[in-house]
């Protein structure tokens, strides 16, 4: 009954419009209209939380207590701290290229948007069930370097322009291990379709038959939402704010909150891959399988959380070093011994 | 029927909208005072020196062009992929085969010092 909460509510929906003499296609427009806006929804209402969550997360391993005044618990910080920057002015500086630097905080938050719009939340609650949903993550999700990238250089600000390259390197870079990466799990399941990928584990999960390619794509995912140790690209130590320097008011705000969308998109993806996306395990099924997903993606988010606050931040030569001597030869072979066991086993009978 | 391309297509409307709403707001609700001062490139806190758009290393565009080169040849590693369970031994040595070029040019940028960040 709860399992299917979602998928009951839109089929009202979708009867009470055809009831009423909607056209087809308008009801198809309009339901999806729905879904999307619940989609926005999670991704406002997670992304709030989840930069209090990382702050509070921060505060416990750096034994303070984090937030405790806006709100119950501090809960409403965040809220608080958006609603500021609405009533921040937008300051455009001098010589600043003022259509890249105003269009690019606007386009920021279509990248994870579209992502969102395919992956599965739970039993055939896809709000767009694309074939090729794997390879059309990759292409929508390497959108975002261009914009952070003409953010930087929009700006008129060494420091800005220095991060905007360097967004460039590091998410080019770390795009190769996570692509290839991803390669292992697409040989074993067969197909591109997220949906099918999920099902494709029931059995077992692809984290333990691709335990290599999972560690290349965590790290490549934490280097992709240019979180620490790989934050170089805002390393505020050393290039202010990165892209963002020049930025105030809803401009950074927006910023912000795709950061926040983008590490959801990654664990969200890193959950379907590896983790059984909503897949119950251990035949608990008595619990519905979106919450499965949601237990799952919080896990990996807090595994990115405590890596941020554990591990110091990279030199930029280590950083590259790492990525292309390290972790693309390292995918590359997990592909060919991929590709080989799955020979082999097949060729034994499994 | 809506198929997925104008699902996608709609998602991509309403985020460019969200992104417009969102600046339209700060642009409403907040206060628009220009002063000279104000208007200054923040960078680092200190008055700017020199012009920002200048020549800059090429390192970083050696390592853009480097992607552009492996990318191009992992896409055609996804078809493959996918069909890889039916094909048999043939798509197996083919892999081999594609695999081995891959990692004679990435041996090849590598001696070359591509990787190396002087």
């Amino acid at each position: 009954m709860l399992e299917s909460i979602f998928i009951e509510i839109a089929d009202i929906i979708r009867y009470w419009f055809l009831d009423l003499g909607t056209p087809e296609l308008l009801t198809e427009i309009i339901l999806m209209l729905i879904k999307l806006s619940a989609i926005l929804g999670f991704i406002i209402v997670n992304a709030l939380w989840l930069v209090y969550m990382e702050r509070k997360v921060a505060a416990y391993i750096q034994s303070r207590i984090g937030p405790i005044h806006t709100g119950p618990k501090g809960l409403l910080q965040t809220a608080a701290d958006i609603l500021k920057l609405m009533g921040k002015e937008i300051i455009l500086p001098d010589g600043i290229n003022r259509i890249i630097f105003i269009l690019m905080p606007i386009l920021i938050f279509v990248p994870p948007l579209m992502t969102w719009a395919v992956i599965p939340f739970g039993r055939d609650m896809t709000a767009v069930d694309i074939d090729m949903g794997v390879f059309y993550i990759l292409a929508v999700g390497s959108l975002s370097t261009i914009i952070f990238w003409a953010a930087g250089w929009a700006s008129n600000n060494k420091y800005s322009l220095i991060g905007g390259m360097r967004v460039v390197a590091q998410m080019v870079s770390y795009e190769l291990p996570l692509v290839l990466g991803l390669l292992g799990v697409v040989m074993i399941s067969g197909s591109l379709n997220l949906n099918q990928i999920v099902i494709a584990q029931d059995n077992v999960w692809f984290i333990f038959t691709q335990p290599i390619a999972f560690l290349i794509y965590l790290i490549a995912g934490i280097s992709e939402t240019n979180r620490a140790p790989f934050d170089l690209v805002e390393g505020e130590s050393e290039i202010i704010a990165g892209p963002y320097t020049e930025y105030s008011g809803m401009g950074f705000a927006l910023f912000f909150l795709a950061e926040y969308a983008n590490m959801m998109v990654v664990s969200a993806v890193c959950t379907v891959m590896f983790l059984g996306g909503w897949l119950a395990p251990f035949g608990m099924d008595f619990i519905p399988s979106w919450v499965w997903f949601f237990l799952k993606m919080y896990f990996i988010i807090f595994l990115f959380m405590w890596i941020r606050w554990t591990y110091p931040r990279m030199r930029v030569d280590h950083l590259m070093a790492f990525g292309w001597k390290v972790l693309v030869p390292l995918s590359l072979a997990n592909i060919f011994v991929t590709g080989a066991c799955i020979y082999i086993f097949r060729g034994i009978g499994w | 029927m809506l198929s997925v391309w104008g699902a996608v297509l709609i998602f991509l409307i309403v985020g460019v909208i969200f992104g417009v709403g969102g600046m339209l707001a700060g642009y409403i609700l907040a206060p628009r005072r220009k002063s000279a001062q104000k208007s200054i490139a923040y960078e680092c806190g200190v008055d700017t020196i020199g012009p920002t758009w200048v020549q800059f290393r090429t390192s970083y565009f050696l390592y853009a062009l480097l992607f552009v080169i492996f990318d191009v040849e992992i896409i055609y590693l996804y078809p493959w992929a996918i069909k890889f369970q039916s094909l048999g031994l043939f798509a197996f040595v083919e892999m081999i085969i594609f695999l081995a070029i891959l990692v004679v040019g990435l041996w090849y940028a590598w001696k070359e010092g591509a990787f190396e960040w002087t």
